[in-house]
């Protein structure tokens, strides 16, 4: 397990792993608002949790087709289907690397990008615990997209229209902490609700995801 | 016994291929599977190795399943031959993958990016992997594919070691490895029901 931890880690730090393309983007998406937007600061100061929240869900979804097409493409997949380990456990330890890749990246860079859409001051705290919380979440349930359609041709777009769904109450509960933490409430709730998402699903979908593996190698 | 099956039956996307299979492997025994393509090797080597369900049948593996090599390597291009094989035999708790490296003489090629290496270089390290897990029963689908002459008298050399060792291999091929296997003709287990469709198609 800690091997293919290790290997996916070194895979996406490698050249043409995509390491850094989502946190690229996230980085991207976050300038243009602004500069779409205006320069209003009030407007920015007031879309920015959403805003950041967006953007982290989209750069996550960027390279999520590729937690299991490239190696079912050159046959790793049926390797792993036969070796020792269960294949839930690669299911949540190939999760767990696309969340150190990209999310964990993501959850660091955010402060500086909050400062470029005027986030509040008492946001940032809570940005970060957000996004923390929240991101895993995205990987685990991305995981489970990214099995459906494994085998597929240019799965990805249909993995996105997929995911995507899947992604709102993760956004809904995020946003709502950043705002609320901004605003000087109390985030508690949306907190405790953005955790149970993520533990909820990182506990329940490698099942789900193994079954839809073990059906797509038929 | 480290396979056996009885009135096997696999079916390929839903349509059934091969029944009525009986085999048994002893450990230190080979079999053959031959036939033209689409008779069903790939799809009985696949039931086997537990990659899909058999449609009717009994399926024994013994202990631990099998070894699966398919058409495919399970090559990483952008690890190097040494961290391939690395990663294949701590997967499988395997001690050291040094001895596998040497077996198919991949050791000058350790520090290569697998990238690099030509078809016959990157099968090598493909079969390479059957060595580092350490399992008895080996289920090869072509193993010969790309494959120079020499190298395929070594494969055949590893095969029979570990054969002596008291493995089992089953290998899908249409040329002779080199080995002193039994053979079974898939042609006369072609499912009924898939001539039907066969047919159903040509008209």
């Amino acid at each position: 397990m800690r091997a293919l931890l290790y290997r996916d880690l070194a895979l996406a730090l490698r050249s043409g792993g995509g390491f850094g393309l989502g946190l690229a983007f996230f980085l991207i998406v976050a300038v243009l608002v602004p500069l779409g937007v205006g320069a209003d600061r009030t407007v920015l100061a007031r879309i920015a949790p959403g805003v950041l929240w967006v953007a982290a869900l989209l750069a996550c979804l960027l390279s999520l087709d590729r937690i299991f097409a490239l190696d079912h493409e050159d046959g790793s997949l049926e390797a792993l289907a036969t070796a020792p380990i269960p294949l839930e456990a690669v299911v949540a330890v190939k999760g767990l690397a696309h969340w150190l890749t990209t999310g964990l990246p993501l959850v660091l860079a955010a402060p500086v990008l909050g400062l470029l859409l005027n986030l509040p001051g008492a946001g940032y705290g809570w940005l970060v615990l957000s996004l923390a919380l929240g991101t895993p979440a995205l990987s685990v349930i991305g995981s489970f997209g990214a099995a459906l359609v494994v085998g597929l041709k240019r799965g990805g777009l249909l993995l996105s229209l997929l995911v995507l769904p899947l992604f709102i109450p993760t956004l809904i509960f995020g946003t709502e902490v950043v705002k609320r933490g901004a605003m000087g409430a109390d985030p508690l709730v949306p907190l405790a609700l953005l955790a149970a998402i993520t533990l909820g699903s990182a506990a329940l979908l490698p099942f789900a995801a193994a079954l839809a593996l073990r059906v797509n190698l038929r | 016994m480290l396979l056996e099956a009885r009135g096997l039956a696999c079916a390929r996307g839903g349509v059934p291929v091969v029944e009525g299979i009986d085999l048994a492997l002893a450990a230190g025994s080979a079999l053959m599977l031959t036939g033209p393509n689409g008779s069903g090797k790939t799809t009985l080597l696949r039931t086997i190795a537990g990659l899909q369900p058999a449609l009717a049948g009994v399926l024994m593996v013994a202990g631990e399943g099998a070894a699966y090599g398919g058409h495919a390597d399970a090559v990483k291009a952008t690890l190097t031959v040494g961290e391939n094989l690395a990663f294949w035999a701590e997967i499988h708790g395997a001690g050291s993958h040094l001895a596998a490296l040497a077996a198919l003489h991949l050791g000058p090629l350790a520090n290569r990016v697998a990238r690099d290496l030509s078809a016959g270089q990157r099968r090598r390290l493909g079969l390479a992997r059957m060595l580092v897990t350490g399992r008895r029963l080996w289920l090869l689908d072509e193993p010969t594919v790309s494959l120079d002459l020499a190298t395929v008298a070594l494969f055949a050399g590893v095969m029979q070691a570990h054969l002596a060792a008291g493995g089992a291999v089953l290998l899908a091929s249409h040329i002779d490895p080199g080995l002193d296997a039994g053979r079974l003709d898939l042609g006369p287990f072609r499912a009924r029901s898939a001539g039907v469709l066969f047919a159903e198609g040509v008209a």
